[in-house]
């Protein structure tokens, strides 16, 4: 973990699964850099992957392909967040259940895995959806190690 | 770009599916294409290579369960092989594991597939 000062990372990118594997990109190397080990780096892309696959799909209509997605990475001594906002329909989050696995292997059902996943992958996934005006997806991931938590000391002493 | 990548191999009446690259929202379909072409040409014992794929999200994961029910209930299965442990993590944290046949190479699929009789000579 090398760097923990505060620091911000935005992406600005047309609303189009054609980017997925930019935003995978962009999302992964700033992991990567800030010292996540490559399976830790495995889970926030495929997490951040699936946020922006739901606002690809559901957020805008099919005709809206010319619409932003915003993604904003802050990185502070204690957490990696990433931010997925975008301007589209939105949503009611308290509609999205969590799916109870043994019930969906069982009826065999397709999607709805993705927020599944967000939630199994980050520490923590909040939701803040304003329809018509902004939608946002906020995943966080705490930096967990002896390090940290030196780093965590050393910043409360300041 | 790394494209995703899919190469068939019809053997007797078992179909090799070798997928590559990435799997995600935009190249699902091309999975999803291939696999409908075998369910139109009645070929329901498939093997899915996994050896050169280096990702994949819950998209390519919905196109396997899209068709098993299918599949199975023409008397086939989709049998899967070759993972990378990364792949593979993906699978076990949604318990896929229990829902599809996972072997290490093609080859032990393949053997499954005589073993049980689910292979007609």
């Amino acid at each position: 973990m090398k760097s923990k000062s505060k620091q911000e990372y935005k992406l600005r990118i047309p609303s189009q699964t054609d980017n997925l594997e930019l935003i995978r990109g962009f999302i992964g190397k700033v992991a990567e850099k800030v010292g996540f080990n490559e399976d830790e780096v495995g889970k926030i892309e495929l997490a951040c992957d699936e946020a922006c696959t739901n606002v690809i799909k559901h957020a805008y209509t099919d005709k809206d392909t010319n619409k932003a997605l915003d993604i904003v990475i802050k990185i502070d001594y204690q957490k990696f967040t990433v931010i997925v906002t975008d301007h589209g329909r939105g949503f009611d989050p308290k509609s999205i259940k969590m799916p109870d696995l043994n019930e969906y292997l069982a009826e065999l059902k397709v999607g709805g895995l993705g927020i599944y996943l967000m939630r199994t992958l980050m520490d923590k996934v909040d939701y803040n959806i304003q329809p018509g005006v902004r939608n946002q997806v906020k995943m966080v991931k705490y930096f967990i190690n002896k390090e940290n938590a030196d780093l965590v000391k050393s910043e409360k002493e300041v | 770009m790394q494209e995703f990548k899919v190469n068939r191999i019809d053997k007797d009446d078992l179909s090799i599916l070798k997928i590559g690259g990435f799997l995600d929202a935009h190249t699902a379909p091309n999975l999803e294409k291939a696999i409908q072409n075998l369910v139109d040409d009645g070929r329901y014992k498939i093997i899915v290579s996994f050896a050169d794929l280096s990702y994949i999200s819950s998209a390519g994961l919905g196109v396997f369960m899209g068709f098993i029910e299918q599949i199975r209930s023409h008397g086939g299965d989709i049998k899967m092989s070759n993972m990378t442990p990364k792949i593979y993590r993906v699978f076990d944290l949604l318990g896929f594991p229990t829902l599809y046949d996972i072997f290490d190479d093609e080859a032990e699929a393949y053997d499954k597939y005589w073993s049980t009789g689910e292979k007609e000579a």
